[in-house]
């Protein structure tokens, strides 16, 4: 089975680039504007998108992305809309892939097969689920993968030799290194220690590796691209969004603009990267 | 009793960290392998007669064990009906119950080479146990405190700063003890080489809802003993106060395979069940927070709603694993008390036994005050008096002046 993520990466190896995901969190700062963002991202120069589940309780996300949450929940955004804003985004592009991120309680209280027939059918085509290592592999990563969804795993500089196996046993789409041991957005990652790291991940699968954490800028995106097959920026990405809102937290004229402008000088940084080492 | 429970009660959790659905090692990536060594050093340490020996001998000399089986001859009298004794867990070393589990993680935190220690803390009473602990074996000790709480419960925030823990205010959602639980969380994904970090209840990812019972099981142990030298016999009902749940679990646990101990959990139920509570098994339902499945309050989204409780240690929107399954087995009626009713129980025992409870075990006796004059004059019924009330004294002192509520 391939899927968009798939189909993606096989079409950058042969342009001969690393890829650019970005992640931004579903309904902020509101479910309208989110989605106006969303489908600006393509044409800006992202070649997969990640949308974060909004929760009350992100255990592994820094005090960016744990506002950003925040705002969409005060906005009313629910993982129904999420999914609703997944169709929306189909509607006009069927060819980029759409990750959804989060934390496994929403789902969970969802429906775990509800969710996961509903996710499919609104177009999405991969989860990352920060609170879900392979020991809980029964509760959603199998389930997901018979219904023909990606399950992605994150891969950290804790996880040694001896239990990347089992890390990627059951991870499909692409591999998704976290570059420091820490939470979102709090520091920033060493492209030489990375591109380690991405070699060492890369002993044991034939998945593509992208990295995220602790990526900022052009020329870090660019670093980070040249050692791996991916880049992933999200904090930063977010702070734009959040400097454009007005002082009750509202978008303005510029959010949408705020955001894109941003996505693309980043995607100028990754396309400058020579391609990761095959 | 269900005719359909296993032989014992006892023996869980199963080797994933499961008490029937709930339980299990729901955690980023990052923490996974040490959580899979914290389980080996565990049981390891389990194994090791030298450990045992040595924690009893810091449980003895240290904390002050055992805490007496004390008989409460004024209340007994005032309500009128079961003979109630209080196992007197706020005589302990720091005054409360949190120091027995402290003592065992620290003991393990030393023998898995970890110099720096983190611990979240609602009323502070777990966090001045992690404080004392760390200094009396000279270790560096950061203790998360929600902000609302830090505010609440001053007198044990300057006692932890007494002993060179440093106290970390907690800005993020509620400012109470599950973003507590959050930030230290972050805290330990962020220092996991070097970090250990001391969950307070029998809450969290396997192993710790199985490690911080058996830490805390010197209470049923003691409690067992205790009522044969004193009656002869086992006793007929227990009953504790939950937040999260440890000190319910540690008097409970080793009475779960004796059909006729009759066994309370209170919860709290702030402001009444139908407004702002923390009680999740009466409120909640089975979902997915720090590292367990578990009884939470949230709402039709999977949204965590915040909890609310008179008492800082019980407002938390969960509660251990293994209390929600002896929920659904039925072995635990679990109760709840109000923030009025456990004020009143606060007054009660402070004017009767001359002893000045803590606002959480005042949850317990004020459940007490209701079953008890219902019982016959020889049931014996055991309450934990889990914590001493000094920290609540400022709090409970403006309320009854009528300065807040």
């Amino acid at each position: 089975m391939t899927t968009r993520i798939d189909a993606r990466f096989a079409e950058l190896a042969k342009q001969g680039r690393s890829a650019f995901v970005t992640f931004l969190m579903a309904g902020d700062p509101d479910p309208k504007t989110s989605l106006d963002i969303i489908k600006a991202l393509p044409k800006a120069g992202a070649d997969i998108i990640e949308i974060g589940m909004p929760f009350t309780d992100p255990m592994a996300d820094g005090p960016s992305i744990q506002a950003a949450g925040l705002r969409a929940l005060k906005a009313g955004m629910t993982l129904k809309k999420t999914l609703e804003m997944v169709r929306g985004f189909r509607k006009d592009d069927d060819a980029t892939p759409l990750v959804l991120m989060g934390y496994y309680n929403p789902i969970y209280i969802y429906g775990v097969d509800k969710f996961l027939a509903d996710a499919k059918a609104a177009g999405v085509d991969g989860l990352i689920i920060v609170d879900l290592p392979p020991e809980e592999d029964t509760e959603l990563c199998l389930p997901a993968m018979k219904a023909g969804l990606n399950f992605i795993r994150l891969a950290t500089p804790t996880t040694d030799d001896k239990r990347l196996p089992a890390v990627l046993a059951n991870t499909s789409g692409f591999v998704y290194y976290v570059s420091i041991t820490g939470i979102t957005g709090a520091a920033t990652a060493d492209s030489t220690v990375v591109g380690d790291a991405v070699a060492r991940i890369k002993r044991h699968t034939k998945l593509p590796v992208c990295v995220g954490f602790g990526i900022r800028t052009p020329q870090a995106a660019r670093a980070i691209a040249g050692k791996a097959d991916g880049a992933v920026v999200g904090t930063a990405l977010v702070d734009a969004l959040r400097d454009s809102l007005d002082t009750t937290g509202q978008a303005t004229t510029k959010t949408v603009a705020a955001v894109a402008d941003l996505v693309a000088s980043l995607a100028q940084g990754v396309r400058g990267a020579k391609q990761a080492a095959e | 009793m269900n005719p359909n429970l296993p032989n014992s009660l006892r023996t869980g959790p199963d080797e994933r960290g499961h008490f029937g659905i709930f339980g299990g090692r729901f955690v980023a990536e990052t923490l996974m392998p040490l959580i899979l060594d914290l389980e080996k050093a565990y049981a390891d340490a389990k194994a090791d007669p030298a450990f045992q020996a040595e924690m009893n001998g810091y449980l003895k000399n240290y904390v002050g064990r055992p805490s007496p089986l004390y008989l409460a001859e004024r209340l007994t009298e005032h309500l009128g009906g079961a003979k109630i004794y209080f196992k007197r867990e706020e005589l302990n070393h720091t005054g409360s119950h949190k120091v027995n589990n402290v003592l065992g993680q620290i003991m393990v935190a030393r023998r898995m080479g970890k110099k720096r220690i983190i611990a979240e803390t609602g009323a502070g009473q777990h966090g001045v146990a992690t404080a004392t602990l760390c200094a009396r074996f000279g270790l560096e000790c950061v203790v998360y405190m929600g902000a609302v709480d830090v505010e609440r419960q001053q007198p044990n925030v300057i006692r932890m700063e007494m002993l060179g823990a440093k106290v970390v205010p907690v800005q993020s959602g509620s400012r109470t003890l599950k973003d507590a639980m959050n930030d230290a969380l972050r805290d330990w994904v962020t220092n996991v080489h070097n970090t250990f970090y001391c969950i307070g209840t029998v809450a969290g990812p396997h192993p710790y809802p199985m490690m911080v019972r058996d830490f805390q099981s010197v209470i049923g142990d003691e409690t067992r003993k205790q009522m044969q030298e004193a009656e002869g016999r086992l006793p007929d009902s227990l009953i504790a106060c939950i937040g999260g749940g440890s000190n319910a679990m540690g008097l409970f646990h080793p009475f779960l395979d004796d059909p006729s101990v009759e066994i309370f959990g209170v919860e709290a139920a702030g402001h009444g069940l139908t407004q702002l509570h923390a009680a999740s098994i009466a409120g909640g339902r089975a979902g997915v927070l720090h590292g367990n499945r578990t009884y939470l309050l949230m709402d039709d989204d999977g949204q965590i709603q915040d909890a609310h409780s008179i008492s800082a240690g019980l407002d938390y929107p969960g509660i251990g694993p293994e209390h929600s399954w002896l929920h659904e087995t039925g072995r635990v009626a679990y109760l709840s008390a109000t923030d009025d009713e456990a004020l009143a129980a606060f007054q009660l025992l402070s004017r009767l036994e001359g002893i000045i409870p803590a606002l959480e075990p005042a949850h317990a006796i004020a459940k007490v005050m209701e079953l008890a004059p219902k019982r016959p004059k020889d049931h014996l019924m055991v309450v934990n008096l889990s914590g001493r009330g000094d920290k609540d004294v400022p709090q409970v002192g403006d309320i009854l002046k009528g300065k807040k509520k």
